[in-house]
C-alpha cells in the first residue's frame, strides 16, 4: 500500500551551519503553514527565515514545487499534499 | 588597564590579548560571519554580539564565558506597520523590520541586566534581562519627528552612540545618523533633541541648522564629567559643554575634520581623540597616512600622531565604534577597513600594529 502524499519542506544548506534545519514533513495547505510547522523544529528557525512580522526575508525565497511563490508577505500561495517546498537564499545581494 | 580587546570584523568576532610581547589573537568566534558589533558588560561580566547573516538577518548571541561559548538570543523587533502608516524617510515607505543592531549599551550601574540597543532602522530598544527580551522605546520611536530622520550611508536611520549618564541613568543621550541627538531624563517616557549648533552641510542651506537632521556620527561624553560631550558629526568636529544644551564646532583638528570616531578620555574631557579621513566624498586618510589626532585642551589645539601608524599608501577607514580608550586614558585601540589594528600604550603618542591581518573591522572595543 502506498504512504499517504504529504508535502515536504527543505532549507538551504547554508542555514545548518546557525540552526538546525532538516528536511521534514508537514501536513498544512498554504505555505504559511508548512513553514509554521517545519519551525516546530526549533523555533530559532522562524526568525532566520522569516521577519518579525511573518514576511519573508528580503533575500529568501521559497519554492513550490520548482516555482517560486507568489505572496512574500502572507506566504497564502497553495502547497498541494505532494509539493516539495525549498526554502532558499536569493541571489539578490545579502 | 585593559588587557582584552574584543573586535568585531566582517568575517567573526576576534578576542586580542596583551602579553609581554604586545597584543595578539586568542580566539576566534563566528568565523566567516559578519559581527558588526560587541558589548562586553562590564557590570556583569557578559559578553554580548551582534551579527548580521545577510541573507537570515540580524541576531544576536551572549556568552558568560568571555567568548568560550555563545548563546542565540533574542533579537529586538519592530511593531507591525499599520496599513494607513505613512512613514517614510526620503520618500521611499520605511520599513518597521528590524535591518541592523547598531549600538549597544549598559543601561547603567545600577541596573545590572539592563541594556540598550540602537537599530537601524531608528528604533531603540530596551531589555531588562540581559538581552532574553526586548521592547521597543516607544515614545521614541512615535515622536513625530522621528519621522523626518534619515538614512546616512545605510538605507535607513539609525541609532549608533547611547549614553548613560552615569550620575542618574534615568538619563539618556543618544546619536543618530541622520538625526541628531535626542536627550530622555525619565527614563524613555519624553524625548527632547538636542543638536543645537550643529551644521549640516549636506541640507539646503534653510535646513542646515535643523537640529533633528543632523548626522553626528558618533557621540560621546567624558564618564568623570559628563556633561561635556564630544561628536565627529559628518560636517565635522563638535563639542559640548553644557550637556548637549549647544554644540560648538571645532573648525580645525589636523589634516581633516571629517571621520565617524570620537573617543574621549575617561577623567579629562577636555582630551580627546579622531582618526580623520579626507571629507568626505572620498573617505580615504588624507595623502595615504593614517594619523590619529588628539586635542588635550578641548579643541583648541590638536596634535598630529603618526609614530608607528602607515604613512605611504595606507587606505585604512575607522568607522564609528572602531577606536576605543580603556579606563586608564592612557591605552587606546582601533581598527580599520582594511583590517588594521593599532594599539598605544601612551595615550596615542605612539601606535603598534598586530601581526594579524585581520578582516575589516566594524568595532574595537576594551574588555
Amino acid at each position: 500500500m502506498l504512504r499517504p502524499a504529504v508535502p515536504t519542506v527543505s532549507f538551504t544548506a547554508n542555514l545548518q551551519r546557525h540552526v538546525s534545519s532538516p528536511r521534514v514533513t508537514v501536513s498544512g495547505s498554504t505555505v504559511a503553514e508548512c513553514l509554521a510547522e517545519a519551525f516546530d523544529h526549533d523555533p530559532r528557525l522562524r526568525g532566520y527565515v522569516l521577519d518579525e512580522h511573518g514576511a519573508l526575508r528580503k533575500h529568501m525565497n521559497v519554492f513550490v514545487d520548482g516555482e517560486q511563490i507568489q505572496d512574500r508577505r502572507g506566504l497564502a500561495d497553495a502547497v498541494r499534499p505532494d509539493s516539495e517546498l525549498y526554502v532558499m537564499q536569493a541571489l539578490s545581494g545579502g | 588597564m585593559a588587557d582584552t580587546i574584543i573586535a568585531s570584523t566582517r568575517k567573526g568576532l576576534f578576542v586580542l590579548e596583551r602579553s609581554a610581547t604586545g597584543w595578539s589573537v586568542v580566539r576566534v568566534s563566528f568565523l566567516g560571519d559578519n559581527t558588526t558589533l560587541a558589548l562586553p558588560d562590564a557590570r556583569d561580566g557578559t559578553w554580548y554580539a551582534a551579527l548580521d547573516h545577510g541573507h537570515f538577518g540580524a541576531k544576536l548571541q551572549r556568552s558568560d564565558d568571555r567568548g568560550l561559548t555563545w548563546q542565540e538570543i533574542d533579537v529586538p523587533t519592530y511593531p507591525a506597520k499599520p496599513e494607513d502608516e505613512d512613514d517614510s524617510a526620503g520618500g521611499r515607505p520605511v520599513p518597521w523590520t528590524l535591518q541592523r543592531i547598531w549600538a549597544l549599551e549598559g543601561a547603567g550601574a545600577d541596573r545590572p541586566g539592563e541594556l540598550w540597543a540602537g537599530t537601524i532602522p531608528g528604533g531603540l530598544f530596551r531589555s531588562r534581562d540581559r538581552g532574553t527580551s526586548w521592547s521597543l522605546v516607544k515614545p521614541l520611536w512615535f515622536h513625530p519627528d522621528r519621522r523626518k530622520w534619515f538614512g546616512g550611508g545605510a538605507d535607513w536611520p539609525g541609532i549608533h552612540s547611547v549614553l548613560v549618564d552615569p550620575r542618574d541613568s534615568r538619563r539618556v543621550l543618544v546619536g543618530v545618523s541622520c538625526g541628531g541627538v535626542w536627550e530622555t531624563t525619565d527614563d524613555g517616557e519624553t524625548w527632547t533633541v538636542r543638536a543645537d549648533g550643529m551644521r549640516a552641510d549636506f541640507m539646503p542651506p534653510d535646513r542646515a541648522n535643523d537640529p533633528v537632521i543632523q548626522d553626528p556620527h558618533r557621540v560621546v561624553a567624558c564618564p568623570a564629567d559628563f556633561d561635556q560631550l564630544w561628536t565627529q558629526h559628518h560636517c565635522g568636529i563638535w563639542r559640548s559643554t553644557d550637556g548637549a544644551r549647544s554644540w560648538s564646532e571645532v573648525k580645525e583638528a589636523g589634516p581633516s575634520t571629517f571621520g565617524f570616531a570620537v573617543a574621549v578620555h575617561p577623567r579629562e574631557p577636555e582630551t580627546a581623540w579622531f582618526v580623520p579621513a579626507k571629507s568626505d566624498q572620498l573617505r580615504v586618510p588624507v595623502d595615504g597616512r593614517v594619523v590619529v589626532t588628539r586635542t588635550r585642551d578641548g579643541g583648541r589645539s590638536f596634535d598630529v600622531l603618526d609614530r608607528g601608524l602607515p604613512q605611504r599608501h595606507a587606505y585604512d577607514l575607522v568607522f564609528r565604534h572602531a577606536l576605543d580608550v580603556d579606563e586608564s586614558g592612557q591605552r587606546l585601540a582601533f581598527g580599520s577597513t582594511s583590517g588594521g589594528l593599532w594599539t598605544s600604550e601612551d595615550g596615542g603618542d605612539t601606535w603598534v600594529g598586530t601581526e594579524e591581518r585581520l578582516p575589516p573591522i566594524h568595532a574595537v572595543r576594551f574588555a
